[in-house]
């Protein structure tokens, strides 16, 4: 298994915020992760890639079968976890293609690798920027400075290319994308798609799932993952609503707090 | 911020000092003290010419009726000006090494280790340097090479004994001695920096570098450089500084005069990496500096670009004083304060000439219990009919611990002036470093990438050379262990 998570909780500031995350996600597969706003998905997405201010209160993850939570954010990202954010961060005076080089020699060095040379970094870059359909002068701007929504969402794929990870985590990558740049950036991340490597998706919507078709589908509701199943569930979802799943969901909760 | 990640940022500054060794070299010092026959033998000892110490008597004269400015945003110990000795030089068989060969071995280790071969065929081609050791200089390079184009450069001690004529024109010009306290105790009592003067329509071939190294403990640093680009000139200077890790606080007061006539222009960088002392706040360089250039004819240009690392306190305020119509000042900063380091520094465009611009962008970057103060003026003489000037000053906070000031002066006596001034105070923010690390970057290199983006306007202006000596510097004074 690639990754494996047991049990996972998680609070902010006191607040539990994931409560008992069971998942699992075999290399090759594409997994989309559903749910209402506020539902703890930026919280898995943000726990798994690192970040601070998360307190795991209880559960694992195995990355590798490696323990991932104690591995440093960037140990993380070199072994392979790429989080394409929800709100990618303005880094003004950086220009993309000196973030992309540092990001790739990073990950070159990790892995006992010589540096990339000019030529072939910028061969690199030029390839991947045509998959997201990028125009050049994307690389000598400041990362994600004066981007639009859109941009700033296929500058994220577009690193994202160029690293080869071997678990993307998209976090609402669709959300802000008209139907081109959707079919783009979806385009961009099938292309990635291989035997080796997995995707979460988060998406708040079933609309991306229509270009990226997941393997499996879970909905995260207050934490928890109340049902799981293929893409057919994605557009029952669609279809009708998140209201019955809560519903049935705090029904079973409610059974479950009687039975014991 | 949430505190493990402020320990974090706070871990990453601890800064290393690379330069910090001291050279064991037999030392020529004179007592500490400052009186008349002080002067008298820093004179003697550089066999001047009689007008240069009357002025040093008339400047020292002048500095007993002096006080030391309170105004600047810093605080320290007060100076004892009778404890530090005011002339230090290593000693030499003879007067002055006529070649390398001559110079103490010892001496050339040490700017090998700092990075300056001093050996022509090592050196970095195209860059020609003066070595300042303490109070002399000990070498200075390429010289045949700049004679063939008729450009004189060298030790200011040289340009005394060989063009007296210069340097009594144009010594105390641009700085008189009576401008500051600074610059009037650097009158009395300054012993060597370096000279430079290129003649009419001649373009320096290359750049053209000093290097000042303070070794000595207890004494006091007081050079003084003057840069004369005669009409339809170009040349581009840059300055480099370090001193080794002592406890006690060194004065470093310097003088540098920069004069640009009709048409010419002057590119003056600075990279200055004094000891900032230890992150109690004990030892460190006092940088005391006045620096002014006078752009004396049309179109002349005069440009400044100062990255400042270094020192426990940097007072210092390069200016550009537009006589000339349609003449140009530029001034371009970045000053680093981290631990307790103490900055107030900023520049003077004085309008005077019609149309004359000045550009400003200066970068405080404030970590640690750093204190940052920017402090300008921009003055538009009734006579500087369409003059323009635009200021940019931003500030970027490391931490919650340090802090940064923008103390700006603007006076417009001439209504066709255009006057721009933006400000802005940001803060290193948590999502940034994650943004970074989450594309592998280790902490401490995602902390120097944000910040020499900040720097950027201000390292393009950098020759290429030393733009990326300061960003490894800014690199090193951000490094540390992460905690
Ligand atoms: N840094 C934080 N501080 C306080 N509450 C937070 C923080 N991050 C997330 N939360 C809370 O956690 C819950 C889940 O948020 P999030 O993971 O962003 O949901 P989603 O991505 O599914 O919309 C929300 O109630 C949100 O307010
Ligand atoms: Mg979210």
């Amino acid at each position: 298994m690639l990754l494996e998570i047991r049990n996972l909780h998680v609070s902010v500031e006191g607040k539990p915020i994931l409560r008992g995350i069971d998942l699992a996600v075999a290399a090759g597969e594409v997994h989309a992760i559903m749910g209402p706003n506020g539902s703890g998905k930026s919280t898995l997405a943000n726990v798994l890639a690192g970040r601070e201010g998360y307190e795991v209160t209880g559960g694992e993850v195995l990355y590798r079968g490696r323990n991932l939570l104690e591995m440093p954010p960037e140990e993380r990202a070199r072994e392979g976890i790429f989080l394409a954010f929800q709100y990618p961060v303005e880094v003004p005076g950086v220009s993309n293609i000196y973030l992309l080089k540092a990001a790739v020699n990073a990950v070159r060095k990790h892995r006992g690798l010589p540096e990339l040379d000019a030529m072939d970094f910028l061969k690199l870059v030029r390839e991947k920027l045509r998959l997201v359909q990028m125009d050049e002068q994307f690389l000598y701007r400041s990362v994600n400075e004066g981007f639009s929504g859109g941009e700033k969402k296929r500058n994220e794929v577009l690193q994202m290319a160029v690293l080869e990870p071997t678990l993307g985590i998209l976090d609402e990558t669709d959300s802000g994308l008209d139907i081109d740049a959707l079919r783009i950036v979806s385009e961009g991340v099938n292309s990635l798609r291989s035997p080796e490597r997995a995707f979460l998706v988060v998406t708040h919507y079933q609309r991306l799932l229509n270009y990226i078709v997941p393997d499996r589908v879970h909905v995260l509701a207050g934490g928890r993952i109340i049902r799981s199943g293929d893409r057919t569930l994605a557009l029952e979802l669609e279809e009708r609503g998140y209201g019955w799943l809560l519903d049935e969901a705090a029904r079973g909760q409610a059974a479950g707090q009687a039975a014991s | 911020m949430s505190s493990s990640s402020q320990h974090n940022i706070e871990a990453l500054l601890k800064r290393r000092y690379d330069a910090g060794f001291v050279t064991e070299v037999e030392q020529e010092t004179v007592p500490p003290g400052l009186n008349e026959d002080v002067i008298r033998l820093i004179s003697a000892k550089k066999n001047e010419p009689g007008f240069l110490l009357e002025w040093r008597l008339k400047a020292y004269r002048h500095w007993l009726t002096m006080e030391e400015p309170r105004w600047a945003h810093v605080r320290y110990q007060p100076i004892d000006y009778q404890a530090i000795s005011y002339y230090a030089a290593p000693k030499q068989k003879k007067d002055r090494p006529k070649s390398l060969d001559e110079v103490d071995p010892k001496l050339l280790e040490t700017y090998e280790k700092l990075g300056i071969p001093l050996r022509e065929q090592e050196m970095l081609a195209g860059v020609a340097v003066d070595a300042v050791f303490d109070s002399v200089s000990v070498a200075t390079t390429f010289k045949e090479k700049l004679a063939e184009h008729g450009i004189i450069f060298c030790s200011f001690s040289e340009a005394v004994q060989n063009h007296p004529e210069l340097v009594e024109k144009y010594l105390g010009s641009v700085v008189p001695y009576t401008d500051n306290f600074f610059a009037a105790l650097n009158s009395a009592v300054f012993s060597d920096g370096s000279f430079v003067y290129v003649p009419p329509g001649v373009r320096c071939p290359m750049e053209l570098s000093t290097y000042f190294r303070i070794n000595a403990a207890n004494t006091g640093q007081f050079e003084r450089t003057l840069i004369i680009a005669d009409e339809g000139s170009y040349v581009s200077y840059l300055e480099g500084c370090t001193a080794p890790m002592r406890d006690e606080n060194q004065l470093h007061a310097a003088v540098v005069e920069l004069v640009a006539l009709e048409g010419a222009e002057i590119k003056y960088s600075t990279v200055q990496n004094w000891y900032p002392g230890d992150e109690e706040g004990r030892g460190g360089i006092y940088n005391f500096v006045t620096k002014r250039g006078a752009c004396r004819g049309r179109r002349a240009k005069i440009s400044w670009t100062q990255v400042e690392t270094g020192s426990a306190i940097t007072w210092k305020y390069p200016s550009v004083i537009l006589e000339g119509d349609e003449s140009v000042g530029e001034f371009y900063s970045v000053a680093l304060t981290n631990n307790c380091q103490q900055a107030d520094t900023g520049t003077k465009m004085v309008h005077i000439g019609k149309n004359t611009r000045s550009t400003i962008i200066s970068k405080g970057i404030s970590a640690g219990r750093g204190q940052n103060a920017y402090r300008g003026l921009v003055r538009i003489a009734r006579s500087a009919e369409g003059a323009r000037n635009y200021t940019q000053c931003d500030s970027l906070l490391i931490g919650d611990r340090c802090g940064a000031h923008t103390f700006p002066y603007i006076e417009v006596r001439n209504r066709t002036a255009q006057v721009e001034h933006e400000a802005t105070t940001s803060k290193i923010s948590e999502d940034q470093l994650f943004y970074l690390m989450q594309r592998g970057l280790a902490a401490e290199d995602a902390v120097s990438m944000i910040v020499n983006g900040f720097c950027k306007e201000v390292f393009k202006e950098l020759p290429m050379e030393f733009a990326v000596e300061a960003q490894k510097l800014l690199g090193v004074s951000l490094e540390g262990a992460v905690g």
